[in-house]
Order: structure tokens, then sequence, then C-alpha cells
């Protein structure tokens, strides 16, 4: 794959019975990108990205990350199908994280459960180690508090940290699930529609951070979004899904004046469409 | 009122409640994680039996003569091959039928515990097994006619029941394993996607399930002295009224619940009347499904979108 790309999808079909969400996707997200995933209701945005994150197995076609630190590629269905230790859980151990659109926090937990859970990778998870209370096993804890925090200030939560999850407010619980992805040390952080339900200035806010997770913490970003002025403010990269299909991807100034999407969001008088 | 009745009926209580608790812990650990009744852990309770009696007839052919030791060991080596055991149904009957119909594993359930029952009987024979009583002595309050006993062996049932289900709370409240099954519990896709690997999650739980039902078989073998392959059914539907008394799903729950049923059961005994107290455990399981579905602790289902 091409060493500028995290991440390459080729070809990707999702098929539930007789419905095919997805036909024949590819596109690329570049590294330290932010690239966004746009589309009408239902042109299957989410569907993308549970094949990526490992939700879903792909019917066909291929999703690949690029290893970490000069490793070869890895494929996401092949983490799936892995023999005896596959799952989606190897997804997320390979670095790519994500966030959903209806939000889905442990609601039982507090917010710094929520971030320690998260923290699998790092933390030492030998029960024996802890129920005799090592040394390693209490330093892992402590750093893992430690990143948690890192993350809750990043996120400016921090006052939070002992309530339960699910008592924050909604744009509260929005940016600790984003805290949360991000403390799986990620390489690739998939939002679902980030914005969903934020009023304008919680809305600037967000694209602020999201811009400062890429210049400040290296991490690549794609979101599907539905609010364009957040879209075209920030996305280098868009890629525009219809029906299924890719039907456009560029930079935003493309993808604005691409006929095809502009047909695809407004629709088409019926002679536009008889003429073409 | 015969207040010595009532004493002891509540010392008999407590300890046939704490081993309702170790068992109902199994029942409501596997519900919460993966939605299951888990029919077959009685019968994974009356292996633990069967397993404690092996244990101690081959420490004594070793010629091992302390008593504390070889409850220990037969303690610890119990825990071990029970939760063998726990792991081994789950792998082998549940694991496979994940993601089909909520009904296939609980079919699946029942069929391991007729499997277990009939492996017993013709292994270890069908009659009554026993083991020689071990520990003597009781404390005794009250004059010669009227008084109230707490055998050694009660005594160490509430101790080690109380113990472990201690250390299970801390295990799921504060350690990092605990915390991950808290996760896997509320939300086991979330969890997956967040890295954990939830397979071995639910393994873990039947494995601690199994572990705590082998802590009440071997302290009820000790106590009582005799089993058989049937024991684990009715015990084992006992327990699970009281993981629904205490809100199955709710680790303090089952804990509350078991000490409460067993409680409840031994009143009704001491005063109202021996043979119907079966009757009476399971009018307390229809009550409780009629009148508080989600038990005293649970909270009710909401219905994930």
């Amino acid at each position: 794959m091409d060493p500028r790309n995290l991440l390459e999808v080729r070809n990707l079909t999702m098929r539930f019975g007789g419905i095919v969400a997805n036909n024949d996707v590819s596109f690329d997200v570049a590294q330290g990108s932010i690239t966004a995933l746009i589309g009408p209701n239902g042109a299957g945005k989410t569907t993308v990205f549970n094949c990526l994150t490992g939700f879903y197995r792909a019917s066909e076609g291929t999703i690949h990350l690029a290893g970490d630190q000069g490793c070869a590629p890895l494929e996401v269905g092949g983490l799936l199908s892995k023999p005896l230790i596959g799952g989606s859980y190897l997804v997320a151990r390979a670095g790519i994280a994500r966030t959903f659109q209806n939000i889905r926090l442990f609601r039982e937990m507090s917010v710094v459960e929520n971030l320690l859970v998260a923290q699998h990778n790092h933390l030492d998870r030998n029960l024996l180690s802890g129920a005799l209370g090592l040394r390693r096993y209490r330093q892992a804890e402590r750093d893992g508090i430690e990143r948690a925090f890192h993350w809750l200030r990043v996120m400016d939560l921090e006052e939070d940290a002992n309530r339960l999850a699910g008592e924050l407010p909604y744009g509260r619980q929005r940016r600790l699930e984003i805290a949360r992805a991000m403390c799986t040390g990620p390489r690739l952080v998939c939002l679902d529609e980030p914005a969903a339900g934020l009023n304008p200035r919680e809305k600037a806010d967000l694209a602020e951070r999201i811009q400062h997770l890429r210049n400040e913490h290296r991490v690549t970003v794609l979101l599907i979004e539905h609010d364009m002025s957040l879209v075209m403010g920030i996305s280098e990269h868009i890629v525009v899904l219809d029906h299924g299909e890719v039907i456009a991807a560029g930079d935003p100034q493309e993808v604005k004046n691409s006929p095809a999407v502009i047909t695809a969001y407004l629709g088409a008088d019926d002679d536009e469409e008889g003429a073409a | 009122m015969d207040w010595h009745i009532l004493g002891q009926q509540l010392v008999n209580g407590l300890t046939l409640g704490s081993i309702y608790g170790l068992i109902a812990i199994g029942y409501t650990m596997v519900y919460g994680i993966i939605g299951m009744i888990n029919f077959a852990h009685g019968d994974v309770y009356m292996i633990s039996a069967y397993l404690t009696a092996i244990s101690l007839a081959v420490l004594s052919a070793f010629g091992v003569e302390s008593v504390p030791f070889a409850i220990v060991v037969t303690l610890g080596l119990t825990m071990f091959i029970t939760g063998v055991y726990g792991w081994s149904i789950e792998r082998v009957a549940y694991r496979p039928l994940r993601g089909s119909t909520r009904l296939a594993p609980l079919i699946s359930a029942i069929g391991i515990s007729l499997l277990l029952q009939n492996y017993v009987q013709v292994a270890q024979g069908a009659r009554n097994q026993g083991i020689p009583s071990l520990i003597d002595g009781v404390f005794r309050v009250g004059n010669d006619k009227d008084f109230v006993q707490m055998t050694h062996v009660q005594l160490l049932i509430v101790i080690a029941s109380f113990g472990a289900m201690a250390g299970l709370t801390w295990l799921i409240q504060r350690t990092s394993l605990g915390r991950q099954c808290r996760a896997t519990q509320q939300d086991r896709h979330m969890a997956e996607i967040l890295g954990i690997n939830t397979d071995r999650i639910i393994s873990t739980v039947f494995v601690i399930g199994a572990a705590m039902a082998a802590i009440a078989g071997t302290l009820v073998t000790l106590n009582y002295g005799s089993f058989d392959f049937f024991v684990g059914f009715v015990t084992g539907i006992k327990a699970f009224t009281a993981a629904v008394l205490g809100g199955i799903g709710s680790l303090p729950g089952a804990m509350l619940g078991g000490i409460l049923l067993g409680l409840f059961e031994s009143l009704f005994s001491g005063f109202v009347n021996t043979d119907y107290k079966d009757v009476f455990s399971f009018s307390v399981l229809v009550l409780v499904l009629i009148f508080r579905p989600s038990g005293l602790l649970g909270r009710p289902e909401v219905e994930k979108v």
C-alpha cells in the first residue's frame, strides 16, 4: 500500500441478505489527515465505519491499515477471522478507535473508569499480580490514571472525573466518548457524527478540538458528519457516499462543486434527470 | 414465642443463606454478562461436592492428619478443578451458540445439566456418598433445655462465605479485571471495540462462578457429610431463586437474596412447617416475579436500541 496512506479501503461490499448497504466502496485516508465521509441519510456511512472497526465482517473487499512503525500492513477482515483468538478487539489493539452516533458510554461507571477500561493495551492485566498488589501492577494502575487525567484535561472534563458517566450533560458525554477513544492509543480515530445534537458554540469548540487532536496528538481522524460548515471547515479530504457507493471524492472545493454531489443532496428535476 | 428456636433458626438460616448466596453469584454474574440462565450451574456445585470427598479421601490415604491443612488443600483443589469445569462448559456448550437465538444456550445448559448428573451417576454410583465429620465442636448459649448453638462448621461456613464475597466484591470493584467485567456487562460490543477480549472475560466469569460454587460445595459437604448426584438440582434452583430475589444481574443482590432466602426458609421450617419449606421458597420466587420482577437491588431492564 501507498506509504502516505494510513488506511486503504478497496472494493468494500457489505450485504445484509438481499440489501446491499455498501457496493464496491474504495477510498484512502492519508496519514495525519482529517478525512470526512459524507452523504445523505441511509447512504451507508455508518456501515463503512462498522466494517472498519470490525463490528461487521465485510462481505467482500479489503481494508488495510498501515503497520505500526514499519510493520507490515494489517487487514481488518483477517484480524476478525484469525483462528481461536480472532475478534474485533484485535482491531482496537491494532490502532483503530471509534465513537458512536448514539453515545455508548458505560453509564454505570465513573468517568475515570470509562477511560481506564479503554487502556487495556497498556495496563497490566495479570489478575494474580493485581491480587498480590505487586509494585508493577500498582505502577501500571497509576500510569493508567495519569493517562486518563491527561485526556480529561485535553477534553476539559477534569472536574467530572468521579461522576457517573450517565449523569453528565449531553455535550460532555460526547467529549468523554472522544477522550475514551483516545485512551486506547489509536492511530486512526473514527468519529460518527460527533456534532449531532450540539449547539453552534459547542460545534465550533468541537471543530477546534478535532484539529487539536490531529495537530498536537498526531492522530488521523475520519469523521462522518452532516454539518457541512464543520466538514468543509476542518477536513482536507472528503468522500461522498450515496446509495452505498462512492459518488465523489476530493478536497472540499471539488466536492462542493461536483454535480453528482449536488444532485444527491438536493435531488434533480425530472427533466434534468431525463437529459442526463 | 420460643426465643431459643428463633435464635437457632436465625443461625441456621444465616448458614444456609451464605451457601445460597455463594451459588447465586454464579447465576447472577453469568446472567449479567451474557443474559442467559446457566441451568448447569447447580450441577457444577454437585461436581464440587464429589471433588471434595475425593480430595479428602486421597489426602487421608497419603497420611495427611492435620484437618485444617486438608481442608485448605481440598478447597483450593476443588475450586481449581470446578473452575476448569466451568470454563469447559462455556467453551463447549455456550460459546458456539452465541449470536443464535436466546433459547439455544438455555437448552444447551439443560443438556449439560443432564449430562453432568448422568456422568457422575455412572462414574460414582447412584447411591448416597458421604464423608466422616471432620470438625466437631459447638458454641452454645443458654441452659441445658433451651439453647442456641452454632457448630464450628457453621461458623466456618459463614466466615468463609463472607470472606469469599468480600474478596469478589473487591475484585469486581477495584481491579482492572473487574472493570473489564463491568464494562463487558454494560455493553459487550463497545467493550470489544475498546480492545477488551470479551470472550476471555466471559470465560473468566464462568470460572469465577464455578469457583464460588466450589467453595459452597466444599463447605456444605463438610457440614452435612452426605450427597448424591442429584443434590445440584434443588440447591441450584434455590440459589437461582435467591439471585432473582436480590435482582438478577446484581452482585450484591445475589448475596443479599441468598441470605434473605436462607433466613426465610429457616424461619418457615422452624415456626410453620418443615415439609413445606421448598414450597415456601418457590412461592417467594413466584411472588418476586409477580410483584418486583427486577428484584430487590436490580434495575428494570431497559430495552437497548
